[in-house]
């Protein structure tokens, strides 16, 4: 026993040095401040290009070499790119400088299987000057058309430069036009016998009215997306300068979210020999003090420990830890909350689960969700106990229950246009069928007091947890030290030892002694 | 309000002075390490419990039958064989749960021990249900039982509401440490289960006289249904009580267990189930804390290994009452 609890002790002593000393590491040599100050939003955006290569007909062993050119992107509108990554394992790989932008190119001499490429940058926005350098003005080269749809042109840009009494609103009103649900007669016309897309013909549209323009290219920076494509937008000039407009809302101005990949006509990936290439993009934001942005820039290469760091893994992978990370956490405040406070919970862990769903849909929203699905489900399961069914058979139809009951609040929620609603897919199905069994059998055994103890204290870990899990310092600190993780290990090691009164037991036994 | 609250908690030195044992040092002072954990499946499993009884030649309520498979559950009045008085519970039921106690017959029906009156399809279901693992430890499927009705002794007739009154004896390493008569009430529903609102009364080792009673971990005086006051009650048999107590604790091989035992009119003490997890509400109903009465009886187990020598060395150390009921307890020996 005794020796028992000298290894806990060593082994949790151990532990929780080890975090804190890396962490203190970290911060004081290292520079990542450990209470975050000013944030910065950091975006780590991947670029995931993928192919096929090209075989010779007839033939499985030989293969055209491959050869793929990707366009990077610069500092551009107010962004800085902190750090460039590259995977090209068995790629030979250079970066060549051209005038506008620098290339990256891949190359092989076989290949055989399809196959992704990665480039992953970290982006932030060091300042909000949005302006782009000037660029020399071209001009616009008239497409050749066709007598009918030369017609249509001409009928179309007559009656928008009447409507309009500059550069800047004609191209407005030209982006409006096609926008609108329903366009006029030459447009229609124009769109329909077009070969290409409805950005082929705003670009010819534009050329006709003698106004030079070309497409800017780039990303709408969106927390957590994972693949995401390249949008477009189109720079003008109205005779003085650029502007930038959006197609798809016919707005002006470059949109805040907006990352520049490529300014100007052209293609951002060639790939010789390979087909179906894509181009798709995985976006994380972090939230990072504006110290450790400054720190990474200049120790990125120096520190074996960053090598190391979750920092170093793909974008999807860091995202899917940054929530993992968070666990731990979680866990520490339920062994905090049954062993310290003695509070019943249906489910040793249920709440973690429960409290991970109410960080996707916000607490109140989540709270609601899950009360009126327990709530229903119970009053279900209450008329299934009376038909007498054997336990799996009547645990699986609560489960398909419990998805009919989450498809019908989402459905009628989204009609009454609460759109919050649409989050309740993120509860897990089973925990909740299996926590309606739980007290359905609960009331039924020792009564509707009970179910409140137990429904109420899952509820109550729930929420601490969800409110530890959703703190910024914690957030910041898990995520940028998960060393600190081991230090928690430690703690819920001594915590497994802790052989003194439950607050709750100060309660339970308080008539002791009264004789 | 927070003063109102705090005024309601006992401070933890004053519950360490009186030596209350709580719920992490019992799991990990005394369940963890004392209990092994292969030995759980006897206590656990009432049917194993009761053969291993047998063998031993501990007396246990008789076993009219079993029921192993949802297809037998058609066949349950023929397992009956006829018989009016019956309990059907699950054979790894946990905490009082699935226990249906029938105490006689009306044309079809089935008289509850609560009087009311059900048939013999809900008997069935009450069957499947056990079977399906409804009221088990962790769910899993289990199997039914069907043992005789405890008609038991009428000395305690008024102290148990609609239910069989047990007596719970703490057993640490062969020494009867602590005891608690559970009381069935009416919102117990007829079973002698704390959590379930049922009167626990403290027994005295030394003397089987009733200590306190409580319920819900409050003290009450009367049975909230029959009204009779408690601190009249003493325990007939006692010392047979205790000796069948200890002599479970060998044959289980548990070192900190409860069991639970009832009075039967013609057969005295039977054991009707172990608990290798025995709750702490015991200590309430004692007034008493039972870490330093596990002391004490870890002492008297390092003494002798003779079960006599440590029931009687436990009734001199354990007596909490008057010197006078004390001389008394000595003259039983």
């Amino acid at each position: 026993m005794i020796n028992s609890k000298v290894q806990i002790g060593l082994i949790a002593g151990a532990l929780i040095a080890l975090g804190i000393g890396l962490t203190l590491y970290k911060a004081i040599s290292l520079d990542l401040p450990l209470v975050p100050g000013q944030y910065r939003e950091v975006w780590t955006v991947e670029s995931k290009t993928s192919f096929t290569p090209t075989r010779i007909s007839n033939s499985s062993q030989a293969v055209i070499p491959v050869n793929i050119e990707l366009k990077l992107p610069l500092d551009r509108a107010g962004w800085v790119i902190l750090e460039e990554h590259f995977a090209s394992s068995g790629f030979g790989f250079s970066i060549l400088e051209q005038d506008d932008a620098n290339v990256a190119r891949w190359t092989r001499q076989t290949l055989d299987r399809p196959t992704t490429l990665y480039y992953k940058i970290q982006i932030y926005r060091a300042s909000d000057n949005r302006t782009l350098p000037g660029l020399p003005v071209s001009v616009a080269q008239k497409p050749l058309l066709e007598p009918d749809q030369q017609a249509a042109m001409d009928r179309l840009l007559d009656r928008l430069q009447q409507q309009s009494s500059d550069i800047q609103s004609f191209v407005q009103l030209l982006l409006q036009e096609f926008l609108r649900d329903s366009p006029d007669q030459d447009t229609l016309f124009l769109l329909d016998s077009y070969e290409e897309d409805s950005f082929g013909v705003l670009m010819d549209v534009l050329a006709m009215a003698d106004i030079s323009a070309h497409q800017i290219r780039g990303i709408v920076l969106e927390d957590g997306r994972r693949r995401q494509t390249l949008s477009t937008l189109i720079e003008v000039h109205n005779g003085e300068s650029w502007s930038i407009f959006d197609p798809a809302t016919a707005s002006a101005g470059l949109p805040d979210n907006f990352f520049i990949w490529q300014r100007g006509d052209g293609s951002v990936l060639n790939v010789v020999g390979g087909r179906d290439s894509r181009l798709e993009f995985a976006l994380v934001s972090n939230s990072l003090p504006a110290k450790a942005v400054v720190g990474m820039e200049q120790h990125s290469d120096k520190f074996a420990i960053l090598d190391f760091s979750i920092y170093t893994l793909p974008v999807e992978q860091q995202g899917i830890f940054k929530g993992l990370l968070l666990i731990p956490v979680a866990a520490l405040v339920v062994v905090f909350m049954r062993l310290l406070i003695g509070v019943r919970t249906s489910g040793t862990f249920m709440p973690i689960l429960i409290a991970l769903a109410f960080i996707q849909t916000t607490l109140f929203i989540g709270l609601a969700i899950f009360l009126s699905l327990i709530g229903l489900g119970l009053w279900i399961r209450s008329y299934l106990s009376r038909l007498n069914l054997l336990l799996v058979a009547r645990v699986a139809t609560v489960i398909i229950m419990v998805i009919l009951l989450m498809a019908a609040l989402a459905v009628i929620s989204y009609k009454l246009g609460i759109d919050q609603v649409l989050t309740v897919t993120f509860f897990p199905t089973v925990i909740v069928a299996w926590t309606i069994e739980r007290m359905s059998i609960l009331w039924e055994e020792e009564g509707g007091h009970e179910v409140l103890i137990q429904g109420g204290g899952s509820l109550l870990v729930a929420v601490m947890a969800y409110l530890v899990m959703s703190n910024h310092l914690v957030e910041h600190l898990t995520f940028n030290f998960p060393e600190l993780t081991l230090s928690l290990l430690g703690v819920i090691l001594l915590l497994g030892k802790y052989t003194g009164y439950r607050l709750s037991e100060l309660y339970r036994f308080r008539d002791m002694g009264v004789r | 309000m927070l003063d109102s609250l705090m005024a309601k908690l006992v401070s933890p030195f004053e519950l360490r002075d009186l030596g209350i044992l709580g719920m992490n040092a019992r799991n990990i002072g005394f369940i963890g390490r004392y209990n092994q954990r292969a030995n759980y499946r006897l206590a656990d499993d009432k049917l194993q419990t009761k053969s291993a009884a047998l063998a031993l030649g501990i007396p246990v309520p008789e076993l009219y039958g079993t029921v192993e498979y949802q297809f037998q559950v058609k066949d349950i009045l023929k397992t009956l064989g006829g018989r009016d008085s019956f309990v059907i519970k699950p054979a790894q039921g946990s905490g009082g749960k699935g226990i249906l106690a029938i105490s006689g017959r009306k044309g079809d029906h089935f008289i509850k021990s609560s009087g009311a009156l059900i048939d013999e399809r809900e008997v069935r279901r009450h069957c499947s249900n056990i079977l399906a693992g409804l009221h088990s430890l962790g769910g899993r499927n289990d199997c039914a039982m069907i043992e005789a009705l405890i008609d038991f002794d009428p000395v305690l007739k008024d102290y148990s509401f609609e239910g069989v009154p047990d007596i719970r004896v703490i057993v640490f390493r062969g020494v009867p440490v602590m005891a608690m008569m559970r009381c069935a009430t009416h919102s117990s529903d007829g079973k002698a289960n704390l959590h379930q609102g049922a009167v626990g009364v403290g027994i005295d080792i030394g003397s089987g006289q009733s200590i306190c009673a409580v319920q819900q971990d409050r003290i009450v005086s009367r049975h909230p249904d029959t009204g009779i006051i408690f601190n009249q009650l003493t325990i007939p048999h006692w010392q047979q009580v205790l000796k069948l107590a200890a002599s479970c604790a060998s044959m289980a091989g548990l070192d900190y267990l409860g069991a639970d035992i009832v009075l039967d009119r013609q057969s005295g003490p039977m054991l009707l189930e172990l608990n290798a997890r025995p709750g702490l509400a015991i200590q309430v109903a004692n007034q008493m804390g039972l870490s330093h009465r596990l002391a004490a009886a870890a002492k008297i187990a390092d003494l002798t290994d003779s079960q006599v020598e440590k029931i009687s060395l436990a009734r001199q150390q354990f007596s909490q009452l008057t010197v006078a009921t004390g001389q008394l307890s000595m003259a039983i020996l």
